[in-house]
């Protein structure tokens, strides 16, 4: 492959803000264009197309950009990447296609309980600052499993990390391509089964040349359209409906009315229900204590272990130029995804409002049917089948349980709920197809440099050039894609089950390993195995006997949160190993106590 | 030797202290407060309930800051005890 290195390095680094600076304005001014080319008559459909192929060619000539045929540059970005951008890069990393088109419609439909998501999809960063971030980067490693196979030494503890990250990555991965299908062809007119393959070329542009540094990059620039694509409607909404000028720190007495308005109408079930929609039953916020309670922490808990444990992101930190810097760039990621979180809820609240209340103009409950069913909005959904209001009491007035919503499209819907011109839903699908490309880019990577570095190279053939390493890292990175394609391709799994088995998975085999090889030096190879193993299997186990039905769920421990199965068995499974088996040779204790201070060369040399 | 020994020592003792004060932190913020958010949305300030607000904001600001915090005397930790990598 004649890939050469891009004419940058030190330079480039040198003028990010200048070049992020001039793109954010190129974005604006081309938003502006669009804008302006409603106002001329445009059709709806030929601005969504120009803002999806605007954006997908802009980030396919960063990744171009960001060739490379070197191991470092490939695997860990050259290690110069500064912690503000790290921090965006990570937020775009970690902000799938699920969490910018579902999670508020979650929040609409899913009350108290869902928002477990919210705690843990943040508080997890915590866990990654104090217990991982910095100490893998002292350790220098290329992949989270190189950490597990130098701390732990020996292929089977290698082999094992690498298998659970694939199947974390992978359950993760289908759901982002199924993402980018859904707004690729829905955007672009073109069937389903062909949008997710155009989504995987999107993607592949990004990462193919230029590996961890193309991504980076790319990302950084992903995160700049998705958050701009988040916060524009909601901030336009809010102005235009009186809410505030920034709706973030008022939306309480929202939230306040919603419940009013909830005990007014009464949350019933529908006579009938409608098939693949929902009708609002949750209350907006009731917690219950006891069981709710119980509920909410584990789901929390889960995805907080589960952030921590993600290789995805745990390597984003390995790209920094120091382990202060480490250690800074996570600081920036929380900010950066804060961002984004607090105004989920704020979106879900004042949209549900808008559709309540009957002191605004744009409500629908309690109004005629007929008047409410020849809304343009009403209509355009409806067609799809994402939409439905149905009068089945007969009395011609639409009751809270005869508006049937599709979840996921409470954010692309908002706009025109709140009558804004089109060029924002344009806006917003671009912002939707950047957050789940970032994502599928970051977990694709994770899986392919997994298999080069640590199996192909660590494992079946050490003394690999680095150029067939490197050629065997990209033909891996076309393989799982296309592989992973072909699973979205057949819908087999909702995004949101398949987002919270990967963290369930990622949790339960590879939490405690991580931490202990830190955190406590008596752990050793076989107790790291055991930790994996058990863990993982009991994870698995678990979720094998509830998802098919063979056993009751335990203490209310369903599917979405069988980590709290797998996390305990593998830390007993790992402390008891541990211990019944001899210590670890004093070279490897001094390697642990090297990692728990920043100064000084890291444990594993650049060139391994 | 004995002495870098003894500084690491000193090192690990006051970075592990700041881990746990923050990792109590995290608990009370991530699982704590939410747990009991049936009795804290009895209080209303400033138009929120309380347990509403924490979970969809308050946690969020305090996890941030939390981040923040931490880094901040771990410089300071590292500084003093001439073991940072900047």
């Amino acid at each position: 492959m004649a890939v050469q290195d891009a004419p940058q390095g030190a330079k480039f680094t040198d003028r990010l803000g200048l070049v992020y600076g001039l793109y954010t304005i190129g974005f604006l001014v081309f938003f502006a264009l669009m804008a302006y080319l409603e106002t001329q008559g445009f059709q709806a459909k030929t601005i969504g197309i120009l803002f999806l192929m605007f954006t997908i060619a802009i980030y396919a000539i960063i990744g171009y950009l960001s060739r490379t045929m070197q191991a470092e540059a490939y695997y860990v970005a050259g290690r110069e990447v500064p912690a503000l951008y790290n921090g965006m890069a990570t937020a775009a990393d970690w902000m799938s296609g699920a969490s910018f088109v579902a999670l508020a419609g979650g929040i609409y439909f899913g009350g108290y309980p869902y928002l477990g998501f919210i705690i843990g999809w943040t508080g997890g960063y915590v866990l990654v600052n104090s217990l991982m971030a910095p100490y893998l980067r002292k350790f220098g490693c290329y992949t989270v499993p190189d950490f597990i196979g130098t701390r732990y030494g020996g292929n089977i503890a290698r082999l094992c990390a690498v298998i659970i990250l694939v199947v974390a990555s992978f359950t993760y991965v289908t759901a982002q391509i199924n993402a980018t299908g859904t707004i690729a062809s829905r955007a672009l007119g073109i069937p389903f089964e062909v949008g997710v393959w155009f989504g995987l070329l999107g993607i592949l542009l990004c990462s193919m040349l230029g590996g961890m540094r193309g991504v980076t990059w790319t990302q950084v620039a992903q995160y700049i359209v998705l958050i701009i694509a988040y916060l524009t409607p909601v901030i336009w909404m809010s102005n235009k409906q009186g809410f505030g000028m920034i709706p973030h720190f008022t939306y309480g007495e929202a939230a306040l009315r919603v419940q009013e308005l909830e005990a007014q109408y009464g949350l019933q079930k529908a006579a009938t229900a409608v098939a693949g929609l929902k009708e609002l039953t949750t209350p907006h916020f009731d917690p219950q204590g006891g069981l709710d309670s119980w509920k909410f922490a584990t789901l929390a808990l889960c995805m907080m272990t589960g952030t921590a444990s993600l290789p995805h992101i745990l390597m984003r930190y390995f790209t920094t130029p120091t382990v202060t810097a480490a250690r800074r760039s996570v600081g920036w990621s929380l900010f950066f995804i804060f961002l984004l979180y607090f105004t989920a809820p704020a979106l879900a609240t004042l949209t549900k409002l808008q559709l309540l209340d009957p002191n605004l103009a744009t409500s629908v409950i309690g109004k005629a049917v007929a008047d409410v069913q020849a809304l343009e909005w009403v209509k355009n959904w409806s067609a799809v089948g994402y939409l439905a209001v149905q009068d089945q009491n007969g009395d011609g007035i639409v009751q809270l349980n005869e508006f049937f919503m599709r979840p996921d499209i409470v954010v692309l819907a908002t706009p025109e709920i709140a009558g804004l011109p089109y060029v924002i839903s344009g806006l917003v699908a671009a912002g939707g197809m950047a957050a789940a490309m970032s994502t599928a880019d970051g977990l694709l990577l994770a899986i392919a440099n997994a298999l080069s570095h640590d199996l192909y190279y660590k494992i079946i053939d050490p003394k690999a050039e680095t150029s067939t390493r490197l050629v065997v890292a990209r033909v891996l990175l076309v393989v799982i894609g296309a592989a992973a394609a072909f699973v979205a391709s057949m819908k087999l799994t909702g995004i949101l089950g398949a987002v919270a088995w990967a963290f369930c998975f990622a949790c339960s085999g590879l939490f405690f390993p991580l931490v202990l090889g830190v955190w406590w030096k008596r752990a050793n190879t076989a107790g790291a195995i055991a930790g994996m193993v058990f863990g993982f299997g009991a994870g698995t186990w678990y979720l094998y006997m509830i998802y098919n039905g063979l056993m009751d769920p335990v203490w209310s421990i369903d599917h979405l949160r069988f980590g709290i199965i797998g996390m305990p068995v593998s830390l007993v499974a790992m402390v008891v190993v541990s211990l019944l088996t001899p210590a670890p040779s004093a070279e490897v204790q001094d390697m642990v106590d090297r990692t728990l201070y920043p100064s000084g060369d890291t444990i594993l040399d650049a060139k391994h | 030797m004995s002495n870098d020994a003894e500084r690491n020592a000193q090192h690990w003792a006051k970075t592990r202290s700041l881990t746990i004060f923050i990792l109590i932190l995290w608990f009370v913020f991530g699982l704590l407060l939410p747990w009991f958010a049936k009795e804290l949305d009895t209080i209303v300030i400033f138009g929120w309930k309380l347990g509403y607000y924490f979970i969809v904001q308050g946690s969020l600001i305090a996890f941030v800051v939390m981040i923040w915090y931490q880094n901040m005397r771990q410089d300071a930790i590292d500084r003093e005890f001439g073991v940072s990598d900047e």
